[in-house]
């Protein structure tokens, strides 16, 4: 026979040995299998963070918090003896690396779970994927309203206020202690930003001015002089830290003296102090707002037990709140995962949160329920005093809709034994 | 071409009708044997071995084959403009960004007004096409009248306003959270247990194989040769008797349509579009892509899609093999891409100016000889 008479039958040959080994039924099987990620001494979860790009100052912080919270869940025997093994991909806060880091946890390293996922233009582009793949998607981080479409997203979950909820409270802090100020927005150009101004404008009628930044565009100076022209002295902003500290700065540089009423998101003053280095002295009198225990605030029982976990497995880090967040959303996980049960499977695990009823450091209830995908229902104003950021006034809750901001008496709890949730 | 390839044909003046369907031997093509069925056979044969080997692989792999063949549409397109045609484009990934905006926005719209049908998907990558192609006429008509460095020059512009137009006018593009639409999923007729990822690994595979058979048919093509005379000397081109601004218009249209077609593509494999995606790295890496798999051969082309795949998941999987300090790590992942790609680059220009294509043909030339000369 001819050689390549011979290399082509040797080849067809090979091709119908594939053909017959590719029966479809391997896709059943798959489907048939266990739950992917969970096995009788671990289960596997995963996450997309910036831990590079332009949200990476401060935000970078909270995996390693996550992780580390993690770390002493397991040394004390993990939950429900399974370990939890904690995945962090890097997407530098780009739409397209979101994508392909998410496709590979859930395809191709089998997570049982997503948690906290950060930012919303980012994760906003892995929901139709994660709907499909019925992952759950626990605990995004971010505010915004997409992650409360049960209908639509049926295992998406939020945690924080989402940035209605925000704005509302927000602006009516704004209305009681600047009454006939002219209030203006300044916010990221996306749902960050807009959902911001609907709760802002909700309370106070159409703004006076509002610009937006793309995280893109490093350029804030131009939006910040409109802001000023049209004479605002208060400036609401939604904007991660990076582009807070970035506008704030060019406020100060072009002479604009205006009240700024800063989104948790953006505010920890840790973050935002070591973003502006020698020039932090202008976050003097910074209005913001917060959920969680402050960080600087060593009589807090929780900042005391995050503190201790702190110095044994992430001591590199400081404890910020970005820290203080990722503990926190650690801790609710460890609750969601207990709530589950032992015979853990994904629907059990999206059902747990439907029921809600967690408690931890938050300053007030979630709002979880069977139609509710929202997390925390409101925060507290916090200022920044000789280069301390700490709460004054009351905590108040509001919800995303037409609903009163309300005056929250509640207190939180105590953190157990070694902050680990027991039920 | 050795001398025994140039002998008398010994084939009959009218050939068998069978005797056409066959690929005829190397180089015997042109006039007499069909160059469009030796490409229709190859092409068939290439497909049923990806579709044989999607059978094979875990959702993962088959969404990764489904992204070469995104990225092959782009890169078979763009290697005939820059490689074939002499024209420098950097403005590439915004062309796959208006195939990709096309495709959301039409998706987008049949799902509000909640049409369906398996007829969207291909009307959609359609469209993209055209509106692609259009867009590639304006940029090719500047194109003709400019050279090098200043064709350079206005198609980086493009590369950088595309992505700021979804930013400027929000309303229309949702700024740089981008566009959603649903997921493509697979025909009721495979089974409810059929992965969706082959099956998307299947619609890029179609779209990918059409453009390379296009291509290849092009590049052998009346209109090929004028390309390439073109490329070599205008001068001679024009005195030839080919019109010079028109076939570099043309050349930019093709390769327009070719980009449109796997930004469309690309999008329906995440559902979803965002600036981001289309940055002025893509542009870049797409350049180096092609020059790296061999400049002007569609080959090549194969290699520089597979390795633009290749790279997006090597820092993850260098920070995971290797434990770095996690300061280190941290500023691998954001630049290693672009660092290898560089240094890649740099070896292959070096190593095998031709590319890795050239240095694959090379390679298969002397093993060739030395069992030419062991037989001896």
């Amino acid at each position: 026979m001819h050689p390549t008479a011979r290399r082509v039958l040797a080849a067809a040959a090979g091709l119908a040995l594939l053909v017959g080994a590719s029966a479809c039924a391997n896709d059943e099987q798959q489907a048939a299998e266990n739950v992917p990620g969970v096995t009788d001494t671990e289960v596997v979860i995963g996450t997309h963070q910036p831990l590079t790009g332009p949200a990476a100052p401060g935000y970078s912080r909270i995996s390693a918090a996550t992780k580390a919270y993690f770390e002493h869940v397991n040394s004390k025997g993990g939950v429900n003896g399974r370990k939890i093994v904690y995945k962090v991909m890097d997407d530098g806060y780009n739409p397209a690396n979101t994508d392909n880091v998410v496709r590979k946890l859930v395809l191709d390293d089998k997570v049982f779970a997503l948690l906290g996922g950060l930012g919303t233009p980012t994760h906003t582009n892995v929901l139709e994927f994660v709907k499909a793949q019925k992952v759950p998607d626990l605990f995004v981080s971010s505010g915004s309203r997409n992650w409360n479409q049960p209908d639509k997203y049926p295992t998406t979950f939020g945690w924080q206020p989402d940035y209605t909820v925000e704005g509302k409270i927000l602006a009516t802090f704004v209305k009681q202690q600047f009454p006939g100020a002219k209030v203006c927005h300044f916010g990221q150009n996306d749902d960050f930003g807009r959902d911001s101004l609907v709760g802002v404008e909700k309370v106070l009628g159409p703004v006076a001015a509002k610009q937006t930044y793309t995280t893109t565009n490093q350029q804030v100076g131009p939006a910040i002089g409109a802001l000023k022209a049209a004479g605002c002295q208060v400036v609401i902003s939604a904007s991660i830290p990076g582009f807070t500290a970035l506008a704030m700065g060019q406020a100060a540089g072009q002479g604009f003296k205006a009240q700024w009423v800063v989104s948790n998101v953006g505010a920890d003053y840790t973050t935002l102090a070591k973003q502006l280095g020698d020039k932090k002295v202008i976050l003097e009198g910074l209005i913001a707002d917060n959920y969680l225990p402050m960080s600087n605030d060593p009589a807090d029982p929780w900042i005391q037990a995050f503190t201790k976990i702190h110095q044994q497995y992430n001591a590199a880090n400081p404890i910020d709140g970005n820290a203080v967040y990722g503990y926190s959303m650690a801790y609710t996980f460890v609750q969601a995962l207990l709530t589950a049960g032992k015979d853990l499977t994904r629907e059990k695990l999206v059902e747990a949160v439907r029921k809600g009823g967690f408690t931890g450091p938050g300053l007030t209830p979630f709002r979880y329920s069977a139609d509710v995908h929202a997390g925390y229902s409101g925060v507290r104003m916090n200022k920044v005093t000789g280069g301390v950021q700490s709460y004054f006034g009351p905590t108040w809750t509001t919800d995303d809709g037409d609903g009163e901001v309300k005056e929250f008496s509640g207190t939180p709890t105590a953190p157990p034994a070694d902050a680990i949730p027991t039920t | 071409m050795t001398a025994t390839e140039v002998s008398p044909d010994p084939r009959p003046t009218r050939p068998s009708p069978l005797r056409r369907l066959l690929p005829g031997p190397p180089g015997a093509a042109g006039a007499r044997g069909s160059t469009l069925l030796r490409h229709l056979v190859l092409a068939v044969l290439a497909g049923t071995a990806v579709v044989l080997l999607t059978n094979q692989l875990a959702p993962y792999q088959n969404l990764q084959v489904a992204r070469v063949c995104a990225f092959l549409c782009v890169t078979a397109g763009y290697t005939v403009l820059v490689g074939l045609n002499g024209q420098l484009s950097l403005g590439h990934g915004a062309l796959m960004a208006t195939g990709a905006y096309t495709v959301a926005l039409m998706q987008q719209g049949f799902d509000e007004r909640a049409v369906q049908g398996r007829w969207i998907l291909p009307l959609s990558l359609l469209l993209a096409v055209v509106v692609t192609a259009a867009a590639g006429l304006v940029i090719g008509l500047a194109a003709a009248r400019l050279r090098g460095p200043y064709l350079a020059g206005v198609t980086l512009a493009v590369a950088t306003l595309v992505p700021a137009i979804t930013t400027i006018f929000t309303d229309v593009f949702n700024g740089e959270q981008g566009l959603r639409f649903p997921m493509e999923t697979p025909p009721a007729f495979l089974g409810a247990y059929f992965q969706p990822e082959r099956w998307l690994a299947w619609v890029a595979l179609l779209a990918a194989l059409l453009t390379m058979l296009l291509m290849a048919n092009l590049v052998r093509s009346r209109f090929g040769r004028s390309l390439r005379a073109v490329r070599d000397d205008e001068v001679a081109a024009r005195l030839a008797g080919i019109h010079v601004a028109r076939n570099q218009v043309l050349a930019f249209v093709v390769s327009a349509a070719c980009a449109g077609l796997g930004g469309g593509v690309y999008a329906v494999l995440t559902a979803t579009v965002a600036p981001g995606k289309f940055s002025l790295d893509l542009s870049l890496f797409l350049l180096m892509a092609i020059v790296i798999g061999g400049l002007g051969s569609l080959a090549g082309a194969v290699w520089g899609a597979i390795l633009l795949v290749a790279l997006q998941d090597l820092p993850s999987l260098i920070t995971e093999t290797f434990t770095l300090p996690s300061g280190l790590a941290q500023r691998l992942e954001g630049n290693l891409a672009l660092a290898v790609f560089g240094l890649i680059l740099i070896v292959v220009m070096l190593a095998a100016p031709g590319g890795l294509h050239g240095a694959a043909r090379a390679l298969t030339a002397r093993l060739r000889a030395r069992r030419r000369a062991a037989r001896r």
